[in-house]
């Protein structure tokens, strides 16, 4: 009922629960061992950067854009082309269409 | 076989379409009462399938239904010239993707659509396009499955431009209508010359008559490329993240069955309309070239996106890419059918349902966002989690699954494309798993970009109840396909694949008999 074959192997989804499951335990298990005799509220709870004041966090949320910045200006040559190709243009889309269905033609035209 | 068992599959198209037709009738009675008709309209066509399902199941062969009197089938007909449903396996598979998303779109639209006018133009278009979806599916003829996609496409366009008060829509829609208009041309040509040739227009009887001359090759081409591109597959598919970004967020999950239903067209003209006419390798290497396309410049364009439902709609047109990746392996081992060659079909068939239930349960879950936020700019959104934990705890489901993270139904059928596809090809599965982790890292731009981080907005809008039901019923597919995968690989998606793969011959017996 939950094992499959997957080509190669098997997988069974019980199995990979439970142990999930055994595993998230031991963490919270271990984090239960840690200190209890801090003083909420105080700064010992406080997040320390390097001794500046903590902004205010509405100015810190990362917006979906931002996040990922760094890799696509990494791959801004692939995305400047392929941008290129979404133009929007309706009949830009029906030019993929007919350039698609000459390609599959003179494919089919080649084989036996 | 009892007699509703009997007329089920006449009824799946039949009871929708009478929805479509009764609900403005109904709908001056009172908007309450439209609302208890369409409910009871969704829950028949879901009976009904569920009927379909078990009759096929239990009989194990494909089943007919005759229109327009009774024919003695399957002996005795040479020449089939009534119009035929003809349910198998692959048919019914199609059957429950379909009913599932209907059921949970009507039941999430009473709420979305409440407060809008329109709602009976809505729910009469919806009940169209279902009893066209239905209608593709269950065909057993070529002319009504053109039929049945041109409902299919006026009903769809119908809806992405249904908000009229948006330009966005407006265009998207008649960019829409204008590429299914030019595919309905090229599949209803390729019908014509296929007719031309063979004088007949069921596709048993094509599919037992069929070669490899030169109308048939054009014929297979054109509805290769037609079928493909409604499907969404790349470079044909930049209509979708346009359709799907300005459709109501329900319907935008019911297009996903919709190009599912294409792309069941697809496979049922490769496998069973063509078998192994045409070199089954060469055709099975376009799909599986096709299927990386697909994969990999949808994923890549979703991580750019920052309005949520073009960005959810690239990431839906990525996953087609990995149900023709699968199929395409199965079609190009289909002659020497190697054991993983049917797991990869089943892997590519599994997803496709699995991909609706994600893909739905993510476009339900944005709909109720972009209520929220009062935008779909990520940019403008932030802390959505404070205030709406069920949306957040099913948006994160939804996403999880679609990525492959186990114990997610995604991760089953994609394992089972990543294995049967690397033993046939090892960089087919490395790219496939490329595309998985960049999809994780899409969802989790926009899972952190709305709903993690400080309340920087308070909701405008909160979900109601039945919204919030009808996401929890897909959430529950979602989880129990992912925990259960052995259960309904036996059950739905292993009759469906061995339908196509193995089943041509029963196919066709089923209407010319031998």
């Amino acid at each position: 009922m939950n094992t499959i074959d997957t080509g190669y192997g098997i997988w069974n989804s019980i199995v990979w629960t439970l142990l999930f499951l055994g595993i998230l335990s031991i963490g919270f298990w271990i984090r239960s061992l840690g200190r209890k005799d801090y003083k909420a509220g105080t700064g010992q709870t406080k997040v320390f950067l390097s001794g500046n004041e903590e902004p205010d966090p509405k100015g810190l949320h990362v917006r979906g854009d931002h996040l990922y910045w760094g890799m696509i200006a990494g791959f801004s040559g692939y995305y400047e082309r392929i941008r290129r190709w979404h133009t929007g243009i309706l009949s830009d889309y029906a030019a993929w269409f007919i350039g698609i269905l000459s390609i599959i033609f003179i494919i089919l035209g080649l084989i036996r | 076989m009892n007699p509703l068992s009997f007329h089920a599959p006449v009824l799946l198209i039949a009871i929708p379409l009478l929805g479509a037709f009764a609900v403005p009738l109904i709908g001056r009675l009172g908007a309450h009462l439209r609302r208890i008709f369409t409910g009871l309209i969704a829950l028949l066509t879901t009976a009904c399938a569920g009927l379909v399902a078990a009759t096929v199941f239990s009989a194990g062969t494909p089943i007919t239904y005759v229109l327009g009197g009774r024919l003695t089938l399957p002996s005795g007909m040479n020449f089939p010239i009534r119009i035929i449903l003809e349910v198998d396996g692959m048919s019914t598979f199609m059957v429950i993707l379909t009913a599932l998303i209907l059921v949970t779109a009507v039941f999430y639209s009473f709420s979305y659509w409440r407060r809008r006018s329109g709602g009976t133009m809505y729910d009469s278009l919806l009940f169209l396009l279902g009893a066209g979806i239905f209608g593709m599916e269950l065909t057993g003829d070529m002319f009504n499955f053109f039929v049945f996609l041109e409902i299919t496409s006026i009903a769809a366009c119908g809806l992405i431009g249904f908000r009229v008060w948006q330009g966005r829509s407006q265009e998207a829609a008649f960019k829409t209508m204008a590429l299914y208009t030019l595919s309905g041309l090229f599949v209803l040509l390729a019908i014509g010359l296929l007719y031309g040739k063979y004088d007949g227009l069921n596709i048993a009887y094509l599919a037992a008559h069929i070669g490899s001359g030169l109308v048939d090759r054009i014929a297979l081409g054109l509805l290769l490329v037609a079928l493909a591109m409604k499907a969404g597959v790349v470079p044909m598919h930049m209509w979708a993240p346009d359709a799907y970004g300005e459709a109501p967020a329900p319907i935008s999950a019911v297009l996903v069955a919709n190009s599912q239903a294409s792309l069941y067209g697809l496979f049922r003209v490769l496998f069973t309309l063509y078998g192994l006419a045409i070199s089954v390798t060469t055709l099975g290497w376009i799909m599986i070239v096709l299927a990386l396309l697909t994969i990999f410049i949808g994923v890549t364009m979703a991580l750019i996106q920052s309005d949520i439902k073009r960005l959810i709609a690239y990431g839906a047109v990525s996953q087609i890419g990995y149900m023709l990746l699968g199929v395409g392996v199965g079609l190009a081992t289909s002659a020497g059918q190697p054991d993983y060659g049917l797991v990869a079909m089943q892997g590519g068939i599994f997803h496709m349902i699995n991909d609706a239930a994600c893909v739905g349960l993510l476009f339900l879950a944005a709909g109720v966002i972009i209520r929220a936020a009062g935008t779909r700019n990520l940019n403008m959104m932030g802390g959505l989690a404070h205030d709406m934990r069920w949306t957040a705890m099913f948006f994160m489901i939804g996403a999880l699954a679609l990525a492959g993270i186990p114990p997610f139904n995604g991760f089953a059928s994609k394992l089972m494309i990543y294995e049967s596809t690397f033993r046939y090809s090892p960089i087919l599965a490395v790219i496939a798993i490329l595309g998985s982790i960049l999809l994780l890292a899409v969802f989790l731009k926009v899972f952190q970009a709305a709903f993690l981080g400080p309340r920087t907005i308070s909701p405008i809008e909160r979900p109601s109840r039945l919204m919030l039901a009808s996401m929890g019923v897909l959430a529950l597919v979602v989880i129990a396909f992912g925990l259960f995968p052995g259960f309904f690989v036996h059950t739905i998606v292993g009759p469906a694949a061995k339908a196509l793969w193995l089943g041509r011959d029963a196919y066709i017996g089923a209407v010319m008999g031998g």
